[in-house]
């Protein structure tokens, strides 16, 4: 049998299985020309959950997994959407359990240490990443909250993503996701702040 | 005969390194283009449609082109393809069957003239609809190794009066393929079956 994780980094404490991208871009909404298109992507990756099927105390291992997904993650839905990472507007995050995991295994790979690479790849983020987590069977819908990554008030990014892999989560493994976009919502004009008006000291205005 | 208007277009790239067994040295890719476009027959029954097949033709190859860019720019490492539709709600089944030829001949005439028809499958269905795009070997349909088939989907369309355009190509046969049959090394490349 040769190494897991074929192509990648050597060293990945992850055992990936697949890693899926989506681009998206929208060019017209209900007539209209959006112009330049409303740009996103999501880096999804299934990936073998290490405590699944019992109870452990300890989660430092799915912390330093979602370490090197977030850098993994975020340089793939950078590279998809052919732009450099300070130019990404929005992220978010989320994950999904398969059924003999629990909803805490989610919470251990995106909150405590995946933030810190995701940033770093896109030199800024002032602003806290949104996210959500669910457990579910596979071909489950992980709809991934979006908000500006400087300033979460920034009303025009308020948006989400819906990824779906048909084949993941089998019951033993998580599916990890970050979307980065390269804009707001098509056509945004529900007003409050705009990504202009950003200040970008406390990551919230 | 109308312009294709195009409302998004989304690319979905996997990479597969294993599915339980052993992991191969070069993981398999398989990636879909799909397009929202308004379908300009929703809503009556038009008799004549066909001319339609011509305004997409140079979407197709767009599209085509996005893959094997997807894939890693080279035509050669495309090893399967397969073609799809999902027609909205005020659309016709026949609407998704303008896809076949300029889906189809735009992927043969971008892969450099592969033989074997193009797997294909179509609906009709509402926004979200996952369609199973079937996927055969460019060159030899029978080729065991190399028969699959990717599930796509937009969660917002098609809307009533949209069709999603879905085209797919892999790099190589399904990642532990071990059921026999034809293999691709022993193509005669021919006829587009063996």
């Amino acid at each position: 049998m040769t190494a897991l994780n074929a192509g990648l980094k050597a060293g990945l404490k992850a055992k990936i299985r697949k890693i899926v991208t989506f681009v998206e871009e929208t060019s017209t909404e209900m007539g209209q020309k959006v112009d330049p298109p409303a740009r996103r992507a999501a880096a999804v990756a299934v990936i073998e959950n290490p405590f699944a099927g019992k109870y452990v105390d300890d989660l430092s291992e799915l912390m330093a997994i979602g370490e090197e997904l977030g850098e993994l993650l975020t340089e793939r839905a950078v590279a998809a959407l052919g732009i450099a990472g300070p130019s990404a507007e929005s992220y978010g995050k989320a994950a999904a359990v398969g059924e003999n995991g629990e909803l805490e295994h989610a919470a251990a790979v995106l909150h405590p240490k995946l933030g810190t690479p995701v940033r770093r790849v896109l030199g800024k983020g002032a602003a806290l990443i949104p996210s959500s987590k669910k457990r579910g069977g596979l071909g489950v819908a992980l709809d991934i909250p979006l908000g500006h990554k400087d300033a979460a008030y920034v009303r025009s990014h308020f948006d989400g993503m819906e990824v779906r892999i048909s084949d993941a989560p089998r019951a033993n493994e998580i599916m990890v996701a970050i979307a980065i976009t390269e804009s707001g919502r098509p056509l945004p004009r529900v007003g409050g702040l705009t990504k202009d008006q950003i200040k970008g000291e406390d990551g919230l205005r | 005969m109308p312009e294709v208007q195009i409302r998004k277009k989304i690319l979905v790239v996997e990479e597969i390194f294993h599915e339980g067994g052993p992991s191969s040295p070069e993981s398999l890719r398989r990636a879909a283009a799909l397009v929202v476009i308004k379908n300009p027959f929703a809503g009556a029954y038009v008799e004549e449609i066909e001319g339609f097949m011509k305004d997409l033709t140079p979407l197709g190859l767009e599209m085509a082109r996005s893959l094997v860019a997807a894939l890693g720019g080279d035509p050669k490492a495309v090893e399967s393809y397969g073609k799809g539709a999902i027609v909205g709600s005020a659309g016709e089944l026949e609407h998704g069957a303008l896809w076949h030829v300029p889906g189809g001949y735009a992927m043969r005439e971008v892969l450099g003239g592969a033989k074997a028809i193009v797997a294909s499958t179509k609906k009709v269905g509402g926004p979200g609809t996952r369609l199973d795009v079937p996927i055969t070997h460019i060159n030899a349909s029978y080729v065991r190794s190399h028969f699959d088939a990717m599930e796509v989907s937009v969660a917002d369309a098609p809307r009533a009066d949209e069709i999603v355009l879905a085209l797919v190509m892999t790099t190589g046969p399904r990642v532990h393929a071990r059921v026999g049959g034809l293999k691709a090394s022993e193509i005669k490349g021919e006829n587009g079956l063996r």
